[in-house]
């Protein structure tokens, strides 16, 4: 896999817009401490400078909404009001440290928010402690991790702040050493002056303190000295995590709390309406406690095995759930009667049209939602791998009847996530089932749960309409109808915070989303991108973004379809028509390094798609293989079919922090995007989803990623500030796979993943009991 | 309450608990050793992915019970040498592999299963070995475990 970064092929002089940005004057603030404290303000004024240079236009697009003020636009946006609030210190060893206020659930924003500290204070990253921040609910809008947004929304505050320190420190040593600040040197955690002497960091920092909080002036550092930022770095919890030593919520010793259980209902949100045998079911080996909550039935036993054995001995009386009835089939009828009409009339002859349903698919994350819950004597104490804490900390006061400032909410690092854990349902089960049983809990969902009942990306039509005249493309309009995506209450708060800021203004929570994240990379005349969502109960949530994959994937097949009807080869349409010569040229580059054309077996193809979002551009090429014999290769318990053997990435994703940790979450999206396209999909049935365990539900597995990937990060991007990483890697990758598909096979996919009706390939678990139980003879394999 | 001994990580144990309790409750519930994960609890995921007598197995799915005084349980935790680290964990540091991390205990117990298994049937590592493995990482991390396996054979 030669993954490397590589500078563009066209490197655009340095522009003004950067040398602005990197004299700018920002204001940091000295916190009253009796070591050096300093902080700054999260929000700052964004600095997008000049008009981007435009490539050869067709006839050319107004652009959309999120091409002028996107999702990272909304989320920095709504923050700015929350001044003064990240701090960092400088310890009497010598170490600085700092509270992220944000979830770290395998996306590396503790190595890369080392990396920006160490780069403006000289330090080696090794020097500082990033941890992640308890709820703080002064933060307000502040501490969600969502939509891809960590590092653009933190970058600048974080480097203040740093910044500040670095200054104060230096100053401080001058003053010791009776030497001019100019001379002194600063390099990890020791101020050297010119004859020598040194002090360290640990010494500096009560002399560099402020007696009272002071608002200072800071420069940052040149972009051009960077010597951490921009240099690949391995993740810092490396060996923590190769050596078992990384703590996730599951591995966490907290007194007395033991494994709880909840047994759910046969169909989808199923409410109890009471336990049959919860006596006998109490006085099974292990089982401390049995109690109703309002999502099931809690266990709570000495091993989590145990709690299970006893949730499958429950017999329970359950509703119909929030579901009864549905399936595949009914919910795609109500959204075939909530779609929105498509405006240009059709001309026969110039007309291209396409219409495309993507179904369910689990957002369900290696490690299960999870939660440890301590309720007792009016107050709470709750640890878990939460995206939105500060909202967590005010839905389970709400719940418990206990003021907001008796739930402290600690900060757990997540065994993934991918939109997840927006959604703290499972802490506010722990904190229930704590309450209930009076006793502190450690609550884990069972796979089967996280599957059935877990959340899903939302089941979603979109169609478009394209008109070719010629040489011209005059109309493009995606109509995108999707199963209502529930937005947690911290993040709606931050949107419709700021969406009124977006041009037009006035949307619905999940319109703003829409509108800020769609962006149509090409010169296509009157191009349209509008929502329509039918709330059909269903617990939904983003999955590496909400809308993207699935609108990339029919807007790049489509592009495929108008070029084809101009003549014109994908990749050359592309090159041609995208507007901005930023985003040609990622185009081109990826054509290059894929060997666009080359000859290809038949039954196999390439496909190409870009994608403009997070502030960067995209462009995969993959090559799928579709013949018979690969398709129909045997894996026990497996989805075979297709196979992408080989995925190139080209990304500008603007200024990168660490190479290596972009490149990794690239390679994540890309491994996401294939079992979207191809073999991940939940099958409603009659109120429930079939599919109960990863022998079921087919994310990606070795033997469908592809033995060859080539990820590029163009270096030198002018685009002045990071952009977003954790989902950047999926819409290209689903664009590019649909289209070799379409190319391999002579016909165009309608529905996502694209083996989604065909047969199952396994026996569905029962839904009550709703555990599949462990297996015995696992000591029947070893080989 | 039936008393279980065996050796787990070179240390011998013993357990008061039933004897249909998996081993991975035992090692993670009282035995404190949490290396292991859950990730589904069906012998699917692999994420629990452990030796015993120096083979890959999946303790979710072997009563302990099964588990006699004479065998030897090794989780990721037991596979260092003191400070200095077993070749297939030097690997997936040097390739920076993790991301979250939640599956690569079991990935990397799975991965020197593999290399293991492939010398002593005198094959190779190659794309077809590499798609035997089971293993689930949903952060995707797929292709530099490809890499990392590789590059730890080489040392091991």
């Amino acid at each position: 896999m030669p993954a490397h970064s590589a500078p563009a092929p066209e490197r655009p002089a340095p522009e003004e817009g950067r040398k602005n940005v990197s004299r700018r004057r920002f204001l940091g603030y000295l916190v009253a401490a009796p070591t050096l404290v300093v902080a700054a303000e999260m929000g700052r004024q964004t600095f997008f400078n000049g008009v981007p240079q435009a490539n050869a236009a067709a006839i050319p697009s107004p652009p959309l909404p999120a091409e002028l003020y996107d999702l990272l636009d909304v989320i920095r946006d709504s923050a700015r009001p929350t001044a003064n609030l990240i701090r960092i210190e400088v310890n009497r060893d010598g170490t600085v440290s700092f509270a992220l206020p944000r979830s770290d659930n395998g996306q590396g924003i503790i190595t890369s928010t080392q990396m920006i500290i160490a780069e403006e204070m000289n330090l080696d990253p090794d020097q500082v402690i990033v941890t992640l921040a308890d709820a703080r609910p002064e933060l307000v809008f502040n501490q969600l991790t969502g939509g891809s947004t960590t590092t653009f929304s933190t970058y600048t505050p974080i480097r203040v702040a740093a910044a500040l320190a670095q200054k104060r420190l230096l100053a401080a040593a001058a003053n010791e050493l009776r030497q001019d600040v100019n001379v002194l040197r600063s390099r990890q955690g020791l101020i050297t002056g010119n004859n020598g002497e040194s002090l360290p960091f640990g010494e500096l920092t009560e002399l560099a303190s402020s007696s009272v909080d002071e608002a200072v002036d800071v420069v940052l550092k040149d972009r051009e000295q960077f010597t951490v930022i921009g240099t690949p770095r391995t993740k810092s919890d490396a060996l923590a995590m190769v050596t078992g030593k990384k703590k996730f919520l599951a591995d966490l010793r907290i007194p007395d709390a033991l494994p709880t259980v909840i047994c759910r209902g046969p169909n989808l949100n199923s409410a109890p309406q009471g336990v049959n045998n919860i006596d006998e079911v109490r006085n099974m080996p292990g089982v401390t406690d049995v109690e109703q909550v309002p999502t099931g039935v809690a266990v709570r036993a000495k091993t989590f095995g145990q709690a299970v054995d006893a949730v499958n001995a429950l017999d329970v009386d359950w509703d119909g759930g929030t579901a009864e009835g549905e399936n595949d089939e009914s919910v795609l009828a109500a959204l075939r009667r909530g779609e929105l009409p498509l405006a240009v009339p059709q001309v026969p002859g110039e007309t291209v049209e396409g219409d495309f349903t993507f179904y369910f698919r689990s957002n369900s994350a290696l490690e299960t939602n999870c939660a440890i819950a301590d309720v007792r004597d009016g107050s709470a104490e709750i640890w878990g791998p939460s995206k939105s804490p500060i909202a967590a900390q005010a839905e389970i006061a709400k719940k418990l009847g206990i003021p907001q400032n008796a739930v402290t909410v600690h900060v757990t690092e997540g065994g993934g996530s991918f939109g997840r854990r927006l959604f703290f349902d499972g802490l506010e089960e722990a904190a229930e089932c704590s309450k209930a049983f009076g006793k502190p809990v450690k609550l884990i969902w069972t796979r089967a749960d996280d599957s059935r009942q877990g959340r899903t990306h939302p089941m979603a039509t979109t169609r478009v309409r394209a008109q070719v005249s010629g040489d011209a493309v005059s109309s493009f309009e995606i109509r995108h109808t999707s199963v209502a995506t529930e937005i947690n209450p911290g993040l709606s708060e931050a949107i419709t915070a700021a969406a009124t800021k977006a041009p037009g203004g006035n949307y619905t929570v999940s319109q703003s989303i829409y509108v800020t994240t769609q962006v149509n990379p090409y010169n296509v005349g009157a191009a349209t991108s509008l929502l329509n969502e039918v709330d059909m109960r269903f617990n939904t949530c983003s999955m590496r973004n909400i809308y993207s994959p699935d609108t990339a994937t029919a807007r790049e097949l489509m592009i495929d379809q108008v070029a084809a009807k101009m003549g014109k080869d994908p990749y050359e349409f592309r090159s041609e028509f995208t507007k901005l010569n930023r985003w040609k040229n990622v185009v081109d580059r990826a054509a290059e390094e894929a060997d666009w054309g080359k000859s290809m077996p038949e039954g196999t193809a390439q496909g190409i798609a870009m994608h403009v979002e997070y502030k960067g551009v995209a462009c995969a090429v993959v090559e799928l293989d579709c013949r018979p014999e690969t398709v129909n290769r045997k894996i026990r318990s497996a989805r075979t079919g297709p196979r992408v053997t080989k995925v190139t990435y080209v990304v500008d994703g603007g200024l990168i922090i660490n190479p290596r940790g972009f490149e990794a979450q690239m390679m994540g999206g890309i491994n996401d995007g294939i079992a979207m396209t191809l073999t991940a999909g939940l099958h409603l049935v009659d109120g429930h989803f079939l599919e109960a365990s990863w022998d079921n539900y087919f994310y990606t597995r070795q033997w469908n990623t592809p033995p060859e990937m080539n990820i590029v990060l163009i270096e030198d991007s002018e685009a002045p500030e990071p952009g977003g990483a954790g989902e950047f890697g999926v819409a290209a990758t689903c664009g590019a796979i649909a289209c070799a598909y379409a190319r391999a096979t002579g016909k165009v996919p309608t529905s996502f993943p694209i083996l989604h009706n065909e047969p199952l390939p396994f026996e569905p678990y029962p839904t009550v009991p709703p555990v599949p139980p462990s297996p015995t003879n696992g000591l029947d394999f070893v080989r | 309450m039936p008393s279980h001994t065996f050796t787990v990580n070179g240390e011998k144990v013993t357990v008061d608990v039933e004897d249909d309790v998996r081993v991975l409750w035992v090692l993670r519930d009282l035995l404190g050793v949490t290396g292991p994960k859950y990730g589904c609890g069906i012998n699917v995921c692999k994420a629990c992915t452990s030796h015993i007598n120096g083979k890959a197995f999946n303790p979710c799915s072997v009563p302990v019970g099964a588990i006699s005084e004479s065998d030897e349980i090794t989780t990721i935790e037991g596979i260092s040498d003191g400070e200095k680290l077993h070749p297939m964990q030097q690997a997936w540091i040097d390739n920076d592999v993790a991301q979250c991390g939640y599956c690569q205990p079991g990935q990397i117990m799975a991965a020197i299963d593999l290399v293991k298994r492939c010398s002593a049937e005198g094959r190779s590592i190659d794309d077809d070995a590499l798609d035997e493995i089971r293993n689930i990482c949903r952060c995707g991390t797929y292709n530099r475990i490809r890499k990392a396996i590789k590059a730890g054979a080489d040392n091991m």
